[in-house]
C-alpha cells in the first residue's frame, strides 16, 4: 500500500505524458469502426465499412490484403530468422575465438549499426538491380537482414561474454566436441537474448517502410507499410477511415508480440544480461 | 595410472612462462602445485588436460604419449574453480554429461550416475539444479561429473577457493577420502600451503615457471631446499634473522646462539627459526621483549623484538600470560634452524 501511495504521482505524471498518445490510439480504435463525421469529434454510429479490404478489393489495381499480409509476414519471419543464425554464429566467433583483427570488427561493428540506412539507398538499388533482385521480396529481405546484423551480432556476443569460459571447458573435458559444446551447453545460457533478438528483429521488419517502398514499389512485394502508403496517396479519394482501419490491422500483430512477450523483450532492453 | 611431464615448455606470445618443466606424479599418487599466483601451476594444469597446447616437451600417461591428443581424448577428469557445472541441467544430467557424450545406453548412464552420487553423498540431490545448490554441494557434483568416465587422471584447480573456512575443512577431508577410495592419481593446483599440506602425498613447489623443490609435507616442511621453500610452508610463517656466522652465531647487540651441528659456512648468513622452535622451553640467550600476543584459542603467537630489531615468532600452549612490553629471556631448538646464505640457497 505505502509503496503504491508513494509512486502515485509518477504515476499521474506519466500518465499525462502519455495523455495525448493514449487519445490518439483510442481515436484510431474508433474511428477504425466509425461512420465518418466530418468537423465533429465525436464519432458517428458503428461502421465497419472502414474494414472492407479485409473481405473485398478496395480497388481493382491493388493485391489482396491478405496476399500483402503474407509479403509482410515471410518477409519480417526470414529476415529475423536469418539475423539470428547469423548472429548465433558471428556473436560466438567474435566472443570466442581468436579471430585477426577482431577489435577492428567490433569498431566496424557499432559503426554500421549507427549508420543512416537512408544514405546507402541508390547503392543498394543498383546492386539489386544489377543481381536481379529489384523489386522481389527475397531483394528487400537479403538488404534488411544486412543492416540489422551489426545489432544482433552485438547484443548476441554481449550474452555470449556472460557464459563462463569454464563451461565450455568442462565440456569439451566431457568429451564433447566444440559444436556440441556450442550447441547443447552455451546455447542454453544464451536463449533469453536469443528469443528478444528474434521478436526484435521480426518487429523490426515488420515495421520496415523505406526498403520495400524504394526497392520494391511493384505490387507483387508489396508489405503492409507500402499497402498504407498506397492507400493514403490514392489522390481521387482520400479516405482516412480506410487508413485508420488498415493501420490497426497493421499494429495488431505488433501490440500483440509486445503483449505476449514482454518478458523476453525486457532481456535486451535490460543491458543484455541473464533475467 | 601414472603421468610423466618433460621438458614441457609453454608460451604466451613472446613470453616463455614455463620452460622445460619435468614432473612426474607416481599411480595413486595426489600431488600437489603449490605456489604464489603467476608461477604457472594452472598453466600446466591447462596443458596436462589438453586446453593449452605444448609448446615443447611431451606428456605421457603411463606408456601412452598423449601430448598431441586432444582435450576431448585425454583420460582426464578436471574440477575447476568454479566447478563449472552446467546451470540448465539439473545435478543428474550433469553427471550424467560425460556418458551420453560417450553414447551409453540410458540403463548404464543411471547406474553409473547413481553410483557417483553415492560416492560423493549427494544422492538426494539428484533433481536439483545447480543453483539451488550449496558451495560444497556444487563441488561435490564437480567431482562427480569429473570422475563419472573414470580417467586416468584427476585436476582440481583450486578446488576449495570458492568455499567459506568451515566448508574449505569439510571438502578438503571429503576430497582427499575420494580420492583414496577411488584410488585415482590427482594433481591439486592451489596456492593455499595449508591445503597442500594436508591432502596431498607429495608437493612441487612452483615458482616463475618452475619447480623448486619436489618433496613430501613434511620433508619440505623440515628440510626445505631454500628461503623461498622455507618462508612459503608454514602457518605462522617461519621468521628470518641476520646472524654473522663465526664460533657461535651471533646475531647483533651481544646475542649469540649456538652453531648448528654441520653448518660449514662462515660470515653473513640467514636464519630460518620456525615459531614451534621458539621459546621458553628452549633455554635461555635470546633476549628480547614482547611486541605482539594474539590468542588462538588453543595456543598463541608471541612475537618478541630482539635488540638488533629482528622479530621472532613463537607459538606458545595458551595461558602463559605474556603481555605486551615484557622483557623475556628465551632460548631457541638450536637443531632445527634452518641456515641461508645471502642469496636465499639452502646451507
Amino acid at each position: 500500500m505505502t509503496g503504491h501511495a508513494r509512486i502515485w504521482h509518477l504515476v499521474a505524471i506519466l500518465g499525462i505524458f502519455s495523455l495525448p498518445l493514449i487519445i490518439m490510439y483510442v481515436f484510431q480504435v474508433v474511428e477504425s469502426v466509425a461512420a465518418p463525421a466530418p468537423g465533429s469529434l465525436i464519432p458517428g454510429e458503428l461502421d465497419l465499412q472502414n474494414w472492407r479490404f479485409l473481405w473485398g478489393s478496395i480497388d481493382s489495381g491493388r493485391p489482396s490484403i491478405w496476399r500483402v499480409t503474407l509479403n509482410t509476414f515471410l518477409f519480417a519471419s526470414i529476415t529475423s530468422f536469418l539475423v539470428c543464425a547469423l548472429s548465433l554464429t558471428a556473436g560466438y566467433a567474435l566472443s570466442r575465438l581468436n579471430l585477426p583483427a577482431r577489435p577492428l570488427f567490433l569498431g566496424g561493428l557499432i559503426i554500421l549499426h549507427a549508420f543512416p540506412t537512408v544514405t546507402l539507398i541508390i547503392a543498394i538499388f543498383i546492386i539489386l538491380q544489377i543481381m536481379g533482385l529489384y523489386d522481389t521480396l527475397l531483394g528487400i529481405i537479403l538488404v534488411k537482414a544486412a543492416l540489422e546484423l551489426p545489432f544482433g551480432i552485438w547484443i548476441m556476443k554481449g550474452f555470449y561474454d556472460t557464459v563462463p569460459w569454464e563451461i565450455e571447458m568442462a565440456g569439451v573435458q566431457d568429451g564433447a566436441s566444440r559444436l556440441r559444446v556450442w550447441w547443447e551447453l552455451v546455447l542454453p545460457q544464451i536463449k533469453p537474448g536469443l528469443s528478444a533478438l528474434l521478436i526484435i528483429s521480426f518487429l523490426a521488419a515488420w515495421s520496415e517502410f523505406v526498403l520495400p517502398l524504394v526497392l520494391a514499389p511493384g505490387s507483387g512485394a508489396q508489405v503492409l507499410a507500402t499497402y498504407m502508403n498506397a492507400v493514403i496517396n490514392d489522390d481521387t479519394n482520400q479516405d482516412f477511415g480506410l487508413f485508420k482501419a488498415v493501420g490497426m490491422f497493421y499494429s495488431l500483430p505488433v501490440i500483440l508480440v509486445y503483449l505476449l512477450f514482454q518478458k523476453q523483450l525486457m532481456n535486451i532492453y535490460g543491458g543484455g544480461t541473464k533475467g | 595410472m601414472d603421468l610423466r611431464l618433460s621438458k614441457f615448455t609453454k608460451r604466451f606470445g613472446d613470453v616463455t612462462v614455463i620452460d622445460k618443466m619435468d614432473l612426474t606424479v607416481r599411480s595413486g599418487e595426489m600431488m600437489a602445485l603449490l605456489g604464489p599466483s603467476g608461477c604457472g601451476k594452472s598453466t600446466t594444469l591447462f596443458a596436462i588436460c589438453g586446453i593449452h597446447k605444448m609448446d615443447g616437451g611431451t606428456l605421457h600417461f603411463g606408456e601412452e604419449e598423449v601430448t598431441r591428443l586432444p582435450a576431448q581424448q585425454r583420460p582426464v577428469g578436471v574440477v575447476f574453480q568454479n566447478y563449472a557445472l552446467y546451470p540448465h541441467m539439473t545435478v543428474a544430467q550433469n553427471i550424467a554429461f560425460p556418458l551420453r557424450v560417450q553414447r551409453k545406453t540410458r540403463s548404464e548412464i543411471t547406474d553409473e550416475v547413481g553410483r557417483m552420487a553415492e560416492l560423493v553423498q549427494i544422492s538426494n540431490l539428484l533433481d536439483r539444479r545447480p543453483a539451488q545448490l550449496s558451495g560444497g554441494q556444487q563441488q561435490r557434483v564437480a567431482l562427480a561429473r569429473a570422475m563419472v568416465r573414470k580417467p586416468d587422471v584427476l585436476l582440481l584447480d583450486e578446488p576449495l577457493a570458492n568455499l567459506d573456512a568451515k566448508l574449505r575443512l569439510e571438502m578438503r577431508s571429503e576430497i582427499r577420502r575420494i580420492q583414496r577410495e577411488t584410488g585415482i592419481t590427482a594433481i591439486l593446483v592451489t596456492h593455499d600451503q595449508v591445503e597442500a599440506m594436508s591432502m596431498c602425498d607429495r608437493i612441487a613447489l612452483m615458482k616463475d615457471g618452475g619447480i623448486v623443490q619436489l618433496d613430501t609435507p613434511m620433508g619440505m616442511y623440515s628440510d626445505p631446499a631454500d628461503k623461498f621453500v622455507a618462508g612459503f610452508l608454514g602457518n605462522p610463517p617461519i621468521s628470518f634473522v641476520q646472524a654473522q656466522s663465526g664460533d657461535s652465531l651471533d646475531l647483533g647487540h651481544g646475542l649469540r646462539i649456538a652453531r648448528p651441528d654441520g653448518l660449514q659456512a662462515r660470515g653473513e648468513i640467514t636464519l630460518g627459526i620456525r615459531p614451534e622452535h621458539v621459546g621458553p622451553q628452549f633455554g635461555t640467550g635470546l633476549e628480547g621483549e614482547v611486541v605482539f600476543v594474539e590468542p588462538q584459542g588453543r595456543e598463541e603467537l608471541v612475537d618478541i623484538r630482539l635488540a638488533s630489531g629482528a622479530e621472532l615468532r613463537a607459538i606458545l600452549p595458551s595461558g602463559t600470560g605474556h603481555a605486551l612490553g615484557q622483557r623475556v629471556d628465551w632460548g631457541v631448538d638450536a637443531k632445527r634452524i634452518l641456515a641461508f646464505s645471502s642469496e636465499g640457497a639452502r646451507l
